[in-house]
């Protein structure tokens, strides 16, 4: 019987000094290294597939089957990019990690490179987290001093070098395509697929993109074998990950669980919800994933349970709103991002964010009528899936599920002739911050 | 100011090469080296964008499309502390709006403007990888979390004083531009200043601590653990 919580990735993270390589070779650090090297690379990328491991960015694709699409009959140099451009909003699991343990990111960037045969890998790490980028940038020298990186490594006869490449400023640049385009220096917007970048990535190679905590969970599953990984989580769904509870719960925080754990045990271990106040609605991994509500208590947090009730899993980041919460307000202030990271790419993103923050704008206010409900239903189908990348898709994933779920409290606005709800009541400081 | 008096001297022209060789192809050290140029210049300057073409053999146009781009590259000068109240949804429905609201109001500024004193730029930005430190403040892309509207009065008031100021889970709070010559990827000496991680970032570690709860096998296991899972 697995146990509630799985401390994996987070194990360390209260370790004296957690960050540094002495620390982290004192918790069993780096020991993957030569268990790896003893394998044939082709058999390091099987354990992964065994394991059931899939992608922790989002998508959930699997972590194995995306390094077995790269063409080793390919002459060009191979390439493992970490996507550690962590921005999708209510996703706070990369930047504790990579901040605690930067060693178990590079350590798996190890063995992953050696796996899909490539000798330069990059983090690409956002550039609004200068600690981060200091502790990565410390961990890369300390590992190559330690000579777990450069020449030869631990006499495999296995060479990497490893860049920490700090982006600066761009939502999309998450986006795998665009964060190639930023890290061959132009702007981050989105290429056409295909050809995939398993097959043209970086500088037109064969490349393997991954978010940090998969890359991050591969030295586990080669230290403790593939059936450990799988035993954890569901059917289809295997092994932990790190779920970011945030918003008006009484301990937000991480919880490092395996997949298939709800939301109501997750939110009773941390501590229930604020004092006197209860769940209204919520986001199951990020605010690109449709809304969920108190009804969808206990559905698992798998990619296939979250799926079929009509969300997504994503990067398992938990938003938590209570009734003090205006949901068209939450629901403006997701479009408004949206519209402002758009790269400007595909005119029904460009020009369609722009549309559904007006729309939204004028019902926040209380302004409009009805029938602007079906205007941004409308448009959002204008939007979903017309174009280059899924951050169309994911602006509408809000207006959609609320107008689903919350069609009253739209109405509300317009009947009320503005928001009906004291925003100051939903602040962590209320009520001394009403007056504020 | 003419811009002349800002022409890049020899160390910063050596330090844009360096960054470019960093990669197998040079243009990909563009983002760092204009983050370099910041540094160095305290915002992009004509004469930065020119010297990152020349180094890299592209035309200043090229370079202008990609500092127009990236929100982080400001065509402005930036004070010495560049603060940023994130608005995005669920830190401004936990306090960032009335945070955001107080500072304009305390520091007489407009977002993306600078005190009179040249201290203190202020921006509201988007998504900082914190929510579960919600309302969050950056100064200098360091975490100050869980901010109320009189704790970020404190904080700029005490910056604007010249008082030193730590991050809630990390360093001393550095200078904007000393801060941009490190995403230039020239470190320097805070890596090991500050905790590993916060408090909300080990709840549930506690939590499982407590409980005896493991994943099993020994990655990541402390030594002292060792004996339990196995």
């Amino acid at each position: 019987m697995t146990d509630t919580l799985t401390p994996v990735l987070t194990n360390n993270w209260d370790a004296e000094r957690a960050w540094t390589l002495a620390s982290y070779e004192e918790h069993g650090g780096y020991a993957a290294l030569d268990k790896a090297f003893a394998m044939a690379p082709d058999d390091v990328i099987t354990a992964v597939k065994d394991s059931g491991l899939r992608g922790r960015g989002g998508a959930g694709f699997p972590t194995g089957m995306k390094w077995g699409f790269i063409p080793q009959d390919n002459p060009k140099p191979k390439y493992l990019v970490v996507n550690a451009d962590e921005s999708e909003p209510g996703t706070c699991k990369d930047i504790p990690l990579m901040m605690a343990s930067p060693h178990t990111l590079v350590e798996g960037v190890i063995v992953s490179s050696y796996a899909i045969r490539a000798h330069t890998a990059f983090i690409y790490v956002r550039g609004e987290v200068l600690h981060v980028v200091r502790r990565l940038q410390r961990a890369v020298q300390e590992a190559y001093l330690a000579g777990h990186l450069g020449k030869n490594i631990h006499g495999s006869g296995y060479d990497l070098d490893l860049i920490v490449h700090t982006g600066a400023g761009a939502y999309i640049c998450g986006e795998e395509t665009a964060l190639l385009e930023g890290l061959e220096g132009r702007r981050g917007q989105p290429r056409l697929r295909p050809p995939f970048p398993a097959v043209a990535g970086l500088y037109a190679s064969p490349t393997v993109i991954n978010n940090v905590e998969s890359i991050a969970s591969v030295p586990s599953i080669i230290t403790n074998g593939a059936a450990w990984f799988a035993g954890m989580g569901t059917e289809k769904s295997n092994g932990y990950g790190i779920f970011s509870l945030s918003g008006h719960v009484a301990n937000p925080g991480q919880y490092e669980a395996p997949l298939g754990i709800t939301l109501r045990q997750l939110i009773d271990l941390a501590g229930g919800m604020r004092e006197g106040h209860e769940l209204k609605f919520w986001t199951p991994g990020g605010s690109s994933t449709p809304l969920l509500t108190p009804e969808h208590l206990d559905v698992p947090l798998d990619f296939e349970s979250v799926g079929a009730a009509g969300s997504m899993l994503g990067t398992r980041a938990l938003q938590l709103f209570d009734e003090t919460t205006c949901v068209v307000r939450a629901v403006l202030r997701w479009t408004e991002f949206y519209k402002h990271e758009s790269c400007g790419k595909c005119t029904p993103c460009r020009e369609g964010t722009w549309w559904l923050t007006q729309t939204l704008a004028k019902l926040e206010k209380g302004e409009g009528s009805e029938s602007d409900l079906d205007l941004l239903l409308d448009q959002c189908d204008n939007i979903l899936g017309r174009s280059f990348c899924a951050l169309g898709d994911g602006a509408t994933s809000p207006i959609s599920s609320s107008i689903q779920h919350f069609r009253d409290e739209y109405l509300a606005h317009l009947s009320h002739g503005g928001c009906p709800f004291d925003h100051a009541a939903s602040t962590v400081f209320a009520p001394a911050g009403a007056t504020a | 100011m003419s811009s002349t008096d800002s022409a890049l001297d020899e160390k910063t022209w050596a330090e844009l090469r360096e960054i470019a060789a960093r990669y197998p192809e040079a243009r990909s050290g563009l983002l760092p080296m204009l983050h370099l140029v910041q540094s160095v210049e305290g915002r992009v300057t004509p004469e930065g964008i020119e010297a990152c073409a020349e180094v890299l053999g592209i035309s200043a146009a090229e370079v202008n499309g990609v500092a127009t781009f990236y929100t982080m590259y400001k065509r402005k000068p930036v004070g010495d502390y560049h603060v940023g109240v994130c608005t995005n949804t669920l830190c401004a429905v936990m306090g960032g709006d009335l945070i955001f609201e107080r500072l304009k109001d305390h520091l007489d500024v407009g977002n993306d403007e600078t005190t009179e004193d040249g201290k203190v730029t202020l921006e509201h930005i988007e998504c900082n990888a914190a929510c579960d430190y919600a309302p969050v403040m950056m100064v200098n892309w360091e975490f100050m979390d869980n901010q109320t509207p009189e704790s970020a009065v404190q904080v700029v008031d005490d910056l604007r004083a010249g008082n030193e100021v730590h991050s809630t889970r990390g360093p001393r709070l550095c200078t904007w531009r000393e801060a941009e010559r490190v995403l230039a990827g020239f470190p320097d000496d805070r890596a090991d200043e500050g905790p590993a991680a916060g408090p909300a970032s080990l709840v549930g570690l506690k939590i499982a601590r407590d409980n005896g709860w493991t994943a099993g096998g020994t990655y990541g296991s402390r030594e002292s653990d060792k004996g339990e899972t196995t």
